[in-house]
């Protein structure tokens, strides 16, 4: 029986027979549901990628205003298509280490203040220039420049020189850092010949594909690159949809107009899963939904007025009701299980009552003002609405003001004292505290002052022994949690749908949506 | 010099100058707004040093006086420079956007008009009977559900249930006219169902405005079938509302569809303009804004002459 | 008043329902208006009549609050922009010459500026308010209208019997009031009935943008688009604000259409 259990499997995974069918027949054998689809996922890895055909993917968050530079990318639309002609130097792991790209190797010196890469050799760009190690520094300098608008800025302020020395690149730092090599897996870090120098928008990489046609906003289309070095890329030809509108790309998908689509709106996606040829992905991720209240104005510097609203939110009803159970809850810190040297701390649950307390011990009696927009997240005035009504249980009046979603990332983030925002999250805790919770950093959206906290931030970049590190985290974790002005009440999971044309899903990939972006490199079209 | 012609090169004299007007309030308008263009291209990883950058880069930190000569010399040798966006060349880019958005109106226009028009005879003809009542609670159906809550549902019924025609409107240069045309069925559908009620009821309520004049009496008495009379005498007097209307409607067509082009995906005018407005690309949206009111200033031109061309008594004046 | 047709009479027991509906909304919403009572789209039951919406508020008690802050606004914005686009456009009509061609080369310019723009330039440099939504709306409005308005007297301005009252010696206002107004009617009401109904939809667009009203407030286009997901998975919650705008529109609608009716026969001929 276990053969032909493999042998039906082999099958399902071959596209002979659907998804659905298969799951009958195994349950039919007295094989649940989750062993039957183990079973799948494992034969259809067997029956391996298969290569050629065409892969559609309608992907959400392009602008006809997006530019083909990298160092101008800022969402998922844009980060998928570099994903496709270029590669950075070293890459995400599907299991959160490191994969090198056009490094082929890295090491540091003792006192992590050194970093040399090893450039792969061998490999060209697309148009035929072999990749050197002056690339690489080019591109470096492109990103970090006296005069650069990168994106890619803000991580690259603690390198104080990058230099090529033969085959290597050498980084030396102002600090110790132990993460440098996850900071380079930065998507607007991606090795342009002579940095882009010359063309920034010219699409010209080591990637294993070559773009085609491009209509910003609209679509793109690549060919697979003939001298590409690597394994990834099964497609002959990738088409990337931008579909803004999420009931019209879930639509999209449904008729078989497109075969993967990220960001299925929460609500929905069990019903999406629901229908025959499509399923549904969740992955947990770092980005999370959040209120923001800065520490330095009044009322939020009162530190009970921060506590009040912490207590007072529901957070298991947010999880419910805005990620309709896609997610997870969050601890009023920006670290969750996703990290690498996460420690839980004791989870903070609704309390009516300890949130009047606190309030009561503040003095303030007064309403608070709530800014939020469609944009900060998918549901967020619906979710300052829950919030208002768990707050006015614990006796607490708070104001809703709807701001245009027009101008809401450049006039009320980061200016009004409390607003709803959210989170992408970053690959490690340094980086994450470091572009928000640091007190001197840009994007400090809470104003959260902490010199002890500054000082451990400095201190575990350079500290080599996992075990203290992870201490020290979990300690700037709890500080956050306690005093600072981030009210976080949930994690949203990445949810994606794939139709059944395409295979080689895998489970838990982190980073960013689609596999990290990277589902339509590692799926394929079945024959 | 017959004096409609006389019009029509007083008339387009002062749609030069109101372009120029308009213009100028657009470029006032995209400056009040707040925030600006460098801001919204790095969004939220934006650094200090980096907007600085952008901004003396794409020549943001000139007066915007300058700034707004530099462009209007520019564009009066047809060059409406490059977005600061994403360094596109603005003509050939709003080219091909304008190019699909008045294909999507022309073929909506085309079946949405004669159908109103007819449905409004028809509902005239049978006043008060069941087609008319039938006709009026369609059409004011149609109207009064949400644009893109009819599309959803063409979407799903037509695309995802029947499979007959593509959700996604996409069109590009390498289709043919029947691939570009089977790929805009349902876009052009929702359309034709949202401006056809406006049309059709001012079509009825003109004609029956005029429906008890002495000149449609005594065509009836000459024993003109009803239909010949609406056709024939009454409703080449109700055309001046009518046309005013339709004209509302076309414009409407190519200057308000955006909440369409966002659910089908159709890469028209509309998002384009959407896009650059809330990016603050100020060539782009000057370059949009006056395709736009310059169709509204023809449509609406074209109106007040049909109008006048229709009666008569203002055709020859005394 | 005697011989109403049923449909008006139809017409007018749902518009007049839907407005007191409006006036008494606080005595008839078994809930409140924010308040989170179930589970997120549960289906109608004795509790929750029409449901709960996207969040677990009572559908019922929403759409009845929502109804309130549409028919308002929708309300008054229509009167502003009717009275304001129809007496200047009648006035520009029997003006004539450059009174004329300034009103309506202005109106072409107001035209002419994207609405997107225009309220977003409005929203940054005025408090959101109420009074001031319903003010640009029924300004906004008052362009089109004052192009049909303008259109329709301009054909009657020249017969012979708007002549003769000038020969008269009669004064403007009087001309516009008692020989203009009266044969225009009928394309102006049929316009009204239609311009509502604009004004139902254009209050849920500028809440997109945010210059509607704030939540946990909302207006019957709003409650669609809160609940717009669901849509095409059988969730009924969207089609019920829909199917109130469309019935409350038909009704408005068949009002006017009878008020058409009496207003032509006015004009004497066949009665």
């Amino acid at each position: 029986m276990n053969d032909y259990l493999k042998h039906l499997a082999q099958e399902a995974a071959l596209g002979r027979m659907g998804r659905r069918e298969f799951l009958g027949r195994a349950a039919a054998l007295g094989v649940t549901a989750l062993g039957a689809n183990t079973l799948l996922a494992s034969a259809a890895k067997a029956a391996g990628p298969q290569a050629g055909g065409t892969l559609r993917v309608g992907l959400q968050g392009g602008s006809t205003t997006d530019s083909m530079d990298p160092a101008l990318a800022t969402n998922q639309v844009a980060l998928s298509v570099i994903r496709l002609w270029g590669e950075p130097l070293v890459e995400l792991a599907e299991d959160g280490g490191l994969d090198g790209m056009v490094a082929e190797s890295f090491e540091a010196s003792a006192d992590a203040k050194t970093w040399t890469f090893k450039i792969r050799s061998g490999i060209t760009f697309s148009n035929g220039k072999a990749v050197t190690a002056e690339d690489v520094v080019a591109t470096m300098e492109r990103h970090s420049g006296e005069d650069t608008k990168s994106g890619a800025l803000g991580i690259m302020r603690s390198i104080t020189k990058v230099s090529a020395d033969g085959d290597n690149v050498v980084f030396e730092l102002d600090s110790p850092n132990a993460d440098l090599p996850y900071l380079l897996t930065d998507y607007h870090l991606v090795i342009q010949p002579n940095g882009g120098k010359d063309d920034p928008a010219a699409a010209i990489g080591t990637g294993a594909y070559v773009m085609k046609a491009v209509d910003m906003g609209v679509r793109f289309v690549a060919e697979k690159n003939p001298n590409y070095w690597g394994d990834l890329g099964n497609a002959e030809t990738i088409e990337y949809v931008v579909i803004n509108d999420n009931t019209a790309r879930v639509a999209a998908l449904q008729a078989g107009q497109v075969d993967m689509i990220d960001r299925v709106p929460p609500r929905t996606a069990k019903l999406v899963d629901r229908a025959p040829n499509i399923t549904v992905h969740s992955t947990a991720g770092p980005g999370h939904y959040v209120f923001i209240a800065h520490c330095d104005t009044d009322p939020f510097a009162n530190n009970d007025v921060r506590m009040a609203l912490k207590y007072g939110i529901n957070r298991e009803e947010l999880v419910d009701k805005i990620l309709n159970g896609f997610g997870s809850v969050g601890n009023d810190s920006p670290i969750n299980a996703s990290y690498p040297l996460f420690t839980a701390a004791e989870q903070r649950t609704y309390d009516p009552d300890k949130a009047k307390f606190h309030m009561k011990k503040s003095g303030y009696d007064g309403s608070i003002l709530l800014r939020t927009s469609d944009n900060s997240f998918p549901g967020a005035p619906d979710a300052a609405a829950l919030f208002q009504q768990s707050l006015a249980a614990a006796g607490i009046e708070l104001e809703i003001k709807r701001e245009p979603n027009d101008g809401y990332w450049s006039e009320v983030w980061n200016k009004q004292p409390f607003c709803t925002s959210y989170w992408g999250g970053r690959p490690t805790q340094d980086q994450m505290f470091t572009t928000a919770y640091l007190s001197t950093a840009d994007w400090n959206d809470t104003r959260f002052n902490n010199e002890q906290f500054d000082q451990m931030l400095i201190a575990a970049r350079g500290e080599l022994d996992n075990a203290k590190r992870t201490q020290m985290y979990a300690d700037m974790s709890d500080m956050v949690r306690n005093e600072g002005g981030l009210i976080c009440p949930m994690f949203n999971d990445f949810v994606d749908a794939t139709s059944d044309k395409v295979d080689g899903w895998v489970d838990g990939v982190k980073g960013h949506a689609l596999m990290n972006a990277y589902a339509p490199l590692k799926m394929w079209v079945k024959a | 010099m017959h004096p409609v012609l006389k019009l029509l090169t007083q008339r387009i004299a002062l749609s030069l100058i109101l372009l120029l007007m308009i213009s100028v309030l657009i470029f006032a308008g995209t400056m009040i707004l707040p925030g600006d263009v460098a801001q919204s291209i790095l969004g939220q990883s934006a650094t200090p040093e980096a907007l600085e950058n952008l901004r003396a880069e794409l020549g943001l930190n000139d007066p915007p006086v300058t700034r707004y000569f530099q462009w209007f010399f520019g564009a009066l040798q047809g060059d409406l420079g490059t977005a600061l966006t994403s360094g596109q060349d603005i003509t050939s880019a709003i080219g091909s956007r304008l190019s699909n958005t008045l294909f999507l109106a022309f073929w909506a226009a085309l079946i949405a008009v004669p159908l109103a028009i007819f449905l409004g005879l028809l509902s005239v003809r049978y006043k008060d009977r069941w087609p008319d009542k039938l006709i009026s609670g369609v059409t004011l159906a149609s109207i009064s559900i949400p644009e893109f809550l009819i599309g959803y549902v063409l979407m799903y019924l037509v695309a995802v249930k029947l499979r007959w025609f593509p959700s996604v409107a996409m069109i590009n240069d390498s289709m043919n006219l029947w691939q570009k045309l089977n790929s805009i069925a349902l876009p052009v559908a929702v359309l034709t169902l949202v401006v056809l009620a406006h049309m059709m009821r001012m079509t009825r309520a003109a004609i029956l405005n005029v429906m008890q004049s002495a000149y449609i009496e005594t065509a009836e008495l000459k024993g003109l079938s009803t239909f010949k009379v609406i056709w024939r005498h009454a409703f080449p007097n109700s055309i001046a509302p009518i046309v005013n209307v339709v004209m509302l409607n076309l414009a409407y067509l190519v200057v308000g569809v955006v909440v369409i082009e966002v659910v089908f995906v159709y890469p028209g005018m509309g998002q384009y303009l959407v896009d650059h407005v809330s990016k603050r690309d100020v060539p782009v949206v000057q370059a949009c804004g006056l395709i736009f009111a310059a169709v509204y200033i023809g449509l609406n031109m074209v109106a007040d002459i049909v109008s006048i061309l229709s009666n008569p008594r203002l055709r020859h004046p005394k | 008043m005697k011989n109403i047709p049923v449909s008006a009479l139809i017409g007018l027991f749902f518009t007049a329902l839907y407005f007191l509906g409006a006036i008494f909304a606080p005595l008839l919403a078994p809930y409140g208006m924010a308040e989170v009572v179930g589970d997120v789209w549960e289906p109608s039951s004795a509790d929750y009549l029409l449901g709960t919406d996207n969040i677990g508020r009572d559908l019922l008690s929403r759409m009845i609050y929502g109804g309130r802050t549409t028919i308002f606004i929708a309300t008054v914005a229509t009167i502003i922009s009717f009275t304001t686009g129809s007496i200047l456009g009648i006035f520009a009509a029997v003006a004539g010459g450059w009174v004329d061609q300034t009103l309506s080369r202005f109106v072409d310019l107001i035209m002419s500026i994207p609405t997107l723009i225009f309220a977003l330039v409005v929203l940054s440099v005025t408090p959101v308010t109420v009074p001031m939504l319903i003010l640009v709306m029924g300004l906004l409005d008052s362009t089109r209208v004052f192009r049909l308005a303008r259109a329709v007297a301009v054909d009657i301005e020249v017969m012979d019997f708007v002549e003769a009252a000038r020969l008269r010696g009669e004064r403007t206002v009087w001309i516009i009031f008692r020989e203009i107004l009266p044969n225009a009617l009928s394309p102006l009401v049929a316009e009204m009935g239609l311009r509502f109904i604009f004004m139902v939809l254009f209050v849920s667009t500028l809440s997109f943008l945010g210059l509607g009203v704030q939540p946990p407030e909302a207006d019957w286009g709003g409650i669609v688009k809160e609940n717009k997901d669901g849509i095409v998975y059988g969730i009924p919650a969207a089609l019920i604000p829909a199917f109130a705008i469309a019935t409350l529109a038909i009704s408005v609608n068949l009002v006017a259409d009878w008020v058409l009716n009496r207003t032509t026969s006015l004009k004497g001929g066949r009665g």
